[in-house]
C-alpha cells in the first residue's frame, strides 16, 4: 500500500513555511529495469530529527544519497528550503554527512580532519583552529587532535566523524547508519550523544537505520521503508500503537497475527473470519469492504489471560501452551490460538500471577481496540 | 600465590616456558624449512652463486700473480721511483720462460693490455725470443723491447700484480690509472659508461613517469567501474604478460619504422610528408615507447591494488565537506595512492635499467642501455671483469633504490593484486 506523505492537514500551513528539506515524488533506478526508489515523498521541517527506518536493501542509503548530491534522482525533485537542487553538485550542498563506516581520512590527524571543510571555505587560521577546538570538545576529544583515526577507538572515530560533519555548521546532517559498526553499550551511549547534540545545536538531521529500537529512541519522526516505498511516516508512538499497514506493525515491535475475511464492516468495528474458523472483532484500519483479506495484528502485552473477575473482553479463545520463557522481569509465553502457534503474550512477573505450564490449556482475550485489521 | 611475580614461569612438568615455548615452535619451524628448501637450493645454485661469482670477477685479477710469480714477489720491495734493478729483470725473466714452456701467458699479456697498450706485444715478443737471453737480463730485456725500460710498464706490473683490482671498477665509470698510478678520466674519445649510466637512469624514470601518467587513470577505472567492466579491463592491462616480449617489441618496429604504420598513415593523412617521414625507432624515443608499453602493467598492479582498498566514502565525505572535486582528489584520493605511486614506481623504474632486449632492439645507437653494454663484454669483447664491475654498480643502485624505498614507503605496501 502507498502512503502519500504530506503532514496533517491542520500543519499543512506551518510545514510550507517551516518545511526544510523535501523530496517530492522522487523515484531512482539504478539499471533502468527496477525501481529502488518508488515514489518517495518526504517533508523534514527546520531542527527536526527525521529517520529512514526499513530493512537492509529498502533504498534508505539511496534516498540519502540523493539528497547528499551523490545521485541524481531519475524522477522527481529534491528541495532544500524551497529551492531544487537536482543539478547542485554535493560541494555546494552544505550538507553534512556521517558514513557508516566514517570515513575518516587517515592520512590526517583528527584536527586536520575536522579542518578540512574550514580549509576549502578559506577560513583564518585563527578562526579554524578555534572552530576545530569547539567542534572536538563538543565531542568530548579535546585531547585527541594530534592522534590519527586509526589511534582512536571506534566510539571516539564515531564522535570524530560527528564533530567533522558538524564543525563547518550545516543546517542539515544526514547519518547513513552511523552507528551500526558500534557495540551495544556504545551505541545507546552514542544514541544519547547526537541526541544531546541535535538539542543543543538545533539542527536538521535525517538519520538512516535498520535498527527499530534506535529510531523510536531518538526520532521526531519516522519514516518506514519497504521495497522504495514510505509505508508510514509518522512519530514512533504513532508508529506503535497504530501501524497502518501489515509491514509496519510486523517491522516494529512484536506482533502476532492472524489472517482472515472481513465480514462486517461497521465504522468502528469489524467482523473477521479467521482460517481457521473463529470470529474475530478488531478495529478496522486498512480494509476498504465487507469480503476483504486482512491481516489482524495484536501487539503481545495487549492480550491477557482471562480469570475469574477480570473484565470482559469481546474476543476470547482457548489456548494451548506451547512454550514459557523466563525474561526475570516479565514472562513470554508462546500459545496455539486459531490455528496459529507462534502466538506471543507477555505476562508481568507479578504476585500473584499464574504460572502457566506447557500443554496446559487457558483462555485468552483482547479488546477490539487492540487489534487492528489491516491489510492482507 | 607462592611464587614471587619475577620468577620464570615453568610448565606443569617443571620446565621453563621460554624452553618449552622454544621446542614446540623448532618442530614447525624445521617442517617450515624443509618445504622451501627446494626452492631455496635452486636459489643458491641458480642465483646466489652466480651473484657472489659476479661480485667477485669485479675485483678478481689473478692473471699477473699466477702467471708472473716470481716477477711479483721482487716487485714486492720496490718503491717505484726508478727502474727495478737486476733480479727483478732476472725474475720476470724466469716467469717468461717458464710461462712460454706452459703457453700460459695469453692471459697475463691481454689483462696487461687493457691497463697498458703494447704489453702484449712486450710479453708475447719476449717469451718467443727468451730462450736466447743471458744475463745481465736488465739490458737484455730492454734490448728485445723498450717497453722494459720505462718506468710505467713496471707500475702496471706492480700494481696488476696484487690478486685484487679496482681497474673494473675504474673503467665502468670511465676512468683508469695513469702511468703515475693516479686515478685519471680517459680521454674524451674513449667515454662512454658514464653517458650510458646517465643515459639508462634518465630514460628509466622518463619511461617510469609515462606509465604512471598512463596508468594511474587505467587502474583508478579498474579499482572502481563495476565488477563486470573491470575485469574486462583487467584481462586488456594482462593481456601484454600473455604475449612474448620480443613479440611485442617487435610490433614496435613495425608500428614505429619509417615505412611503419604509423608513418604510412600519417603521410596517408596528410600530415607529414612522404619525404620527410619520422624516425620514432631505433632512437631514444622507440626505447621509451617500447618500455613504457612493456612496463605498464607494473604500475597499473601495485596502484590497482592500493586504490582498491580506498573506499569510495573518503571521496564522498571530502565533497560533502565542502571540497570540489579537484581540491578532494588532491587534498584526500591522492595521498592514499601515494603508496602505490611509489611500488609501481620503484618497480618499473628498476625493472627499466636492468632491461636488456628491448632496448637492444628498438634503441639503435643513441638509445641503448648499460645492460647492453653487459652484454657486449660478456659476448664478444669477453672482458667478463668490466661486465662484472657495470653490473655490481647496477645491483648496487638498485639496492640503495629499494632501501630509500623500504624507508620512506616500506616494502610490505608493494602488492600486485
Ligand atoms: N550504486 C548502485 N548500483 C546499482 N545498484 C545499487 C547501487 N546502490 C544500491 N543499489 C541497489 O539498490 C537497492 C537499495 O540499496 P540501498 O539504498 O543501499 O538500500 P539500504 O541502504 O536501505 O540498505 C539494493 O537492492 C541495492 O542492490
Ligand atoms: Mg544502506
Amino acid at each position: 500500500m502507498t502512503q502519500t506523505l504530506e503532514a496533517a492537514p491542520q500543519t499543512q500551513a506551518a510545514t510550507d513555511s517551516a518545511c526544510f528539506a523535501r523530496f517530492r515524488n522522487v523515484q531512482k533506478s539504478y539499471d533502468g529495469v527496477e525501481l529502488v526508489v518508488k515514489d518517495f515523498n518526504l517533508d523534514v521541517r527546520q531542527g527536526e530529527f527525521v529517520t529512514l527506518l526499513g530493512p537492509s536493501g529498502s533504498g534508505k542509503t539511496t534516498c540519502l544519497m540523493m539528497m547528499a548530491g551523490f545521485e541524481t534522482p531519475t524522477h522527481g525533485e529534491i528541495l532544500l528550503k524551497d529551492e531544487p537542487i537536482n543539478g547542485l553538485p554535493p560541494h555546494k550542498r552544505g550538507i553534512g554527512m556521517v558514513f557508516q563506516n566514517y570515513a575518516l581520512f587517515p592520512h590526517m590527524t583528527v584536527a586536520e580532519n575536522l579542518a578540512f571543510p574550514l580549509e576549502v571555505r578559506h577560513l583564518s587560521k585563527a578562526e579554524i583552529k578555534q572552530k576545530v577546538q569547539r567542534a572536538l570538545s563538543m565531542v568530548r576529544l579535546e585531547e585527541f587532535g594530534d592522534r590519527r583515526p586509526a589511534q582512536l577507538s571506534g566510539g571516539q572515530q564515531q564522535r570524530v566523524a560527528l564533530a567533522r560533519a558538524l564543525v563547518f555548521e550545516p543546517e542539515l546532517v544526514l547519518m547513513d547508519e552511523p552507528l551500526g559498526a558500534l557495540d551495544k553499550n556504545l551505541r545507546e551511549e552514542m544514541q544519547y550523544e547526537i541526541k544531546r547534540i541535535h538539542a543543543e545545536l538545533g539542527v536538521t538531521m535525517i538519520y538512516v537505520t535498520h535498527d527499530q529500537t534506535e529510531a523510536l529512541t531518538m526520532s521526531d519522526r519516522i519514516a518506514v521503508f519497504n521495497d522504495g516505498v514510505v509505508q508510514q511516516l509518522a512519530s514512533p508512538d504513532t508508529l506503535y500503537e497504530q501501524p497502518e499497514n501489515a509491514f509496519v506493525a510486523y517491522f516494529i515491535g512484536e506482533n502476532n497475527r492472524l489472517r482472515g475475511e472481513v465480514t462486517e464492516l461497521s465504522g468502528e468495528r469489524c467482523k473477521v473470519r479467521l482460517d481457521s474458523g473463529e470470529t474475530v472483532f478488531a478495529k478496522p484500519v486498512a480494509v476498504a469492504e465487507a469480503g476483504a483479506r486482512t491481516t489482524l495484528s495484536l501487539r503481545p502485552e495487549r492480550v491477557s489471560l482471562v480469570r475469574e473477575g477480570s473484565h470482559d473482553f469481546e474476543n476470547r479463545f482457548p489456548a494451548k501452551v506451547q512454550e514459557v520463557i523466563y525474561l526475570g522481569d516479565h514472562l513470554r509465553t508462546r500459545l496455539a490460538v486459531c490455528g496459529n502457534d507462534e502466538f506471543i503474550i507477555k505476562t508481568p512477573n507479578a504476585d500473584g500471577h499464574t504460572v502457566l505450564r506447557p500443554g496446559e490449556t487457558v483462555e485468552i482475550g483482547w479488546s477490539s481496540a487492540d487489534c487492528r485489521a489491516l491489510d492482507a | 600465590m607462592s611464587e614471587s611475580p619475577t620468577a620464570p614461569l615453568k610448565t606443569a612438568d617443571g620446565v621453563s616456558l621460554k624452553t618449552s615455548l622454544r621446542r614446540a615452535v623448532r618442530r614447525s619451524k624445521l617442517k617450515a624449512l624443509l618445504l622451501v628448501s627446494p626452492l631455496l637450493a635452486f636459489l643458491l645454485i641458480a642465483f646466489l652463486m652466480p651473484l657472489f661469482d659476479m661480485l667477485w670477477r669485479s675485483v678478481d685479477n689473478p692473471e699477473v700473480s699466477t702467471a708472473l710469480p716470481q716477477t711479483s714477489q721482487a716487485l714486492a720491495d720496490w718503491d717505484g721511483a726508478s727502474l727495478p734493478d737486476e733480479p727483478v729483470f732476472a725474475a720476470l725473466a724466469a716467469d717468461l720462460e717458464a710461462g712460454a714452456e706452459a703457453r700460459n701467458l695469453g692471459l697475463v699479456s691481454s689483462r696487461l693490455n687493457y691497463e697498458k697498450s703494447g704489453m702484449r706485444s712486450a710479453i708475447m715478443g719476449t717469451a718467443r725470443r727468451v730462450d736466447t737471453l743471458e744475463a745481465p737480463y736488465k739490458t737484455a730485456l730492454i734490448d728485445i723491447n723498450d717497453d722494459w725500460g720505462e718506468l710505467a710498464t713496471w707500475r702496471v706490473i706492480k700494481r696488476e700484480s696484487s690478486p685484487y683490482t679496482l681497474s673494473y671498477y675504474l673503467a665502468a665509470v670511465d676512468r683508469q690509472y695513469s702511468p703515475d698510478g693516479e686515478i685519471v678520466a680517459v680521454p674524451d674519445y674513449m667515454q662512454v659508461y658514464v653517458t650510458l649510466f646517465w643515459r639508462t637512469f634518465w630514460m628509466s624514470a622518463v619511461i617510469m613517469v609515462m606509465t604512471l601518467v598512463l596508468g594511474y587513470p587505467v587502474a583508478f577505472l579498474l579499482a572502481n567501474l563495476p565488477l563486470r567492466h573491470s575485469n574486462l579491463l583487467m584481462i586488456l592491462v594482462l593481456l601484454p604478460f600473455w604475449t612474448s616480449l620480443l613479440v611485442r617489441t617487435t610490433t614496435w618496429i613495425a608500428i614505429l619504422q619509417s615505412q611503419g604504420v604509423l608513418n604510412d598513415m600519417m603521410v596517408a593523412l596528410g600530415i607529414i610528408a612522404d619525404e620527410a617521414r619520422w624516425q620514432m625507432i631505433h632512437n631514444k624515443l622507440g626505447t621509451i615507447v617500447a618500455m613504457t608499453h612493456i612496463l605498464l602493467p607494473f604500475m597499473i598492479l601495485p596502484l590497482y591494488s592500493v586504490m582498491k582498498t580506498i573506499p569510495p566514502s573518503y571521496m564522498h565525505a571530502a565533497r560533502s565537506l565542502g571540497g570540489k572535486p579537484f581540491l578532494c582528489f588532491r587534498r584526500v584520493y591522492f595521498p592514499l595512492t601515494i603508496p602505490g605511486i611509489a611500488a609501481g614506481g620503484i618497480l618499473v623504474f628498476i625493472l627499466s635499467i636492468g632491461y636488456y632486449i628491448t632496448p637492444a632492439l628498438v634503441g639503435g645507437q643513441s638509445g641503448r642501455f648499460i645492460t647492453n653494454y653487459i652484454a657486449y663484454h660478456m659476448q664478444t669483447s669477453l672482458n667478463w671483469g668490466l661486465a662484472a664491475a657495470i653490473a655490481s654498480i647496477l645491483l648496487f643502485v638498485v639496492v640503495v633504490c629499494y632501501l630509500v624505498f623500504n624507508r620512506l614507503i616500506g616494502v610490505d605496501k608493494v602488492k600486485l593484486g
